[in-house]
């Protein structure tokens, strides 16, 4: 194949990309689907003053923890079992993130118009609310006769998108799995450099998995980069491939309790390297043996 | 008459906000809601929609509390990635949920609370989809602590829900969408059926008085009349069928002491 298309990058190459400043989106939901590999390796970077777009989990807790954000857009941040993001939380309770809180629907709609290349999307949602007047958004009126006044929810344009997959080539043919795949696709459309983590990476998909092509739910022209990170995911879930590891998650959470400093503990919940990260939480294997969850 | 418990009092009465609906999808948020869900679609409305919790649309509502990761059975797929477009953004959904607030007009609060949007002083979940669910669909709400700090004076701290105030509504706005229903709370059912959407008293739990309920709410109420009645609990059939839903009775945690529906003389 040639050069160009050979996709393959290591984590920290994918990170180097990072400026400070930057709007960063994170794909997955909650505790589900988070690229925690790549969002580890971040931790690990110099890079600041982030925009982070996210349907929230411990990839936002631990950022915001770290002090690599500026400004937050969400809906919510939540490790599901444990409702309230306790970083998340000690960060927002001590002023100074600048945020947008957004409702989950207006949320991917703002996506789908950075996608399209649109400024901003009109919908219903957000009127009757707070979120217009906090997050400044503002209204439009419909040109045709119903004159309706709607909420303009702009573009949430993406420099870079973080996902992780559960499969991928080397040219960025991904295959997505799991009952739900959230708002991934709209993630990697949304961002001007998307790159991909994955369980499994091989060098031409359909040498080897021709018959699961409907798994690639978003195309290759969507993909800057792919690395092989198995386990990436933890201590969220990767379905079919492994549960979240609400162990991982209670210790997390315990760590934010008094003094609750987050210099003290990171090295626990990011490591010095990759390996060392998953060797500390007893491998790749322990991973891959987590129960997936029941809700 | 029946013995039940609270719990189970608040499962069934929340089941009735579900009847009629049509083909619909129920949502309920928490075991009292849930069960309730399930158990109307058991019972009074098959044509109910549900999920499993996750992303799959079943016929037969999935038990609560542990069980075999894939004994659920499928008949439909309703995964988030295309949950606004079928079920919220299209009015096809009733959901239940408890926010951490609701006020005189409905409006709920699941965000924050004291404090400023910069720095609150409480950080909750943040406002999820309330926003887009109440400007599109039917919903009703469980309180399991009826205080007034759940049912709050003035205005909620951050509305994160359109209510019936008409000083919050941006002119020019469609809020036909706007349909609050139910509300249960461990002392009573009201509605939004007073004067200009007034929240009222509709039915009172067993041995529960109104004034009981009107110092517990932070704000005044109607009374759907004279007399009020006692709301109706669940016969041997229901608590069957909530038992079937609840195998692991997760419903006994929801109250501290799990009471009996039916108050002991003080």
């Amino acid at each position: 194949m040639p050069a160009t298309l050979d996709k393959r990058m290591s984590a920290q190459e994918m990170v180097a990309t990072l400026r400070d400043g930057m709007t960063v989106g994170i794909g997955g939901w909650g505790p589900r689907r988070k690229p925690m590999a790549l969002v580890r390796e971040i931790l690990r970077s110099d890079v600041k003053d982030l925009t982070i777009v996210a349907y929230g989990g411990a990839d936002v807790g631990m950022l915001c923890a770290a002090g690599k954000v500026k400004k937050l857009v969400f809906a919510f941040v939540s490790l599901d079992a444990i409702p309230l993001e306790p970083w998340f939380r000690k960060a927002r309770e001590a002023g100074g993130l600048e945020v947008m809180e957004l409702d989950e629907g207006m949320f991917q709609w703002g996506l789908k118009a950075a996608a399209f290349g649109l400024p901003f999307l009109p919908t219903r949602v957000g009127l009757g609310t707070d979120l217009a007047e906090l997050g400044g958004l503002k209204t439009v009126q419909s040109p045709y006769a119903d004159s309706e006044t709607l909420i303009a929810m702009p573009a949430l344009k993406l420099d870079v998108a973080f996902i992780h997959a559960n499969r991928s080539d080397w040219r960025g043919n991904v295959h997505l799995f799991g009952a739900d795949t959230y708002y991934d696709e709209w993630f990697a459309k949304a961002a001007a450099k998307t790159f991909v983590s994955c369980e499994e990476l091989v060098d031409r998909m359909e040498d080897h998995y021709p018959g699961d092509a409907q798994y690639n739910v978003f195309e290759r022209c969507f993909v800057s980069g792919v690395v092989e990170m198995p386990g990436g995911a933890h201590p969220s879930s990767m379905p079919p491939a492994y549960g979240w590891d609400m162990k991982a998650f209670k210790a997390y959470a315990d760590a934010a309790k008094d003094p609750g400093d987050w210099s003290a503990v990171a090295d626990r919940f990011v490591g010095a390297s990759e390996s060392a990260y998953l060797e500390q939480i007893g491998g790749k294997e322990a991973v891959a043996a987590l129960p997936l969850p029941i809700f | 008459m029946t013995d039940y418990t609270l719990a189970e009092l608040c499962v069934f009465a929340c089941s009735e906000a579900f009847r009629n609906n049509g083909e619909i999808v129920a949502t309920g948020v928490g075991p009292v809601p849930r069960l309730a869900a399930g158990l109307a679609k058991l019972s009074h409305s098959p044509e109910l929609m549900m999920t499993d919790g996750e992303a799959y649309l079943v016929e037969q509502p999935v038990p609560i509390g542990p069980r075999s990761y894939d004994d659920r059975k499928a008949a439909g797929y309703l995964p988030f990635s295309r949950f606004f477009d079928s079920a919220v953004w299209t009015g096809r959904r009733h959901a239940m949920v408890t926010p951490t607030q609701i006020d005189r007009f409905g409006q709920i609060n699941l965000s924050y609370l004291g404090g400023t949007y910069d720095k609150p002083k409480t950080q909750m979940l943040g406002v999820r989809g309330f926003p887009g669910n109440t400007i599109y669909h039917a919903n009703s709400f469980f309180f399991p602590s009826h205080t007034q700090r759940t049912l709050v004076p003035g205005e909620v701290d951050m509305i994160s829900g359109v209510g019936y105030n008409p000083a919050r509504r941006v002119a020019g706005g469609n809020y036909s969408g706007v349909d609050l229903r139910v509300i249960v709370t461990n002392l009573c059912v009201l509605d939004f059926g007073g004067p200009d959407h007034q929240m009222r008293v509709v039915s009172l739990h067993p041995g529960v008085s109104f004034d009981e309920v009107q110092e517990n709410t932070g704000f005044p109420l109607a009374r759907i009349g004279e007399d009020i009645p006692t709301t109706a609990g669940p016969d041997a059939a229901a608590l069957a069928l909530i038992a079937q839903l609840d195998p692991h009775n997760v419903r006994a945690g929801v109250f501290k002491g799990n009471p009996s529906a039916i108050r002991e003389a003080a």
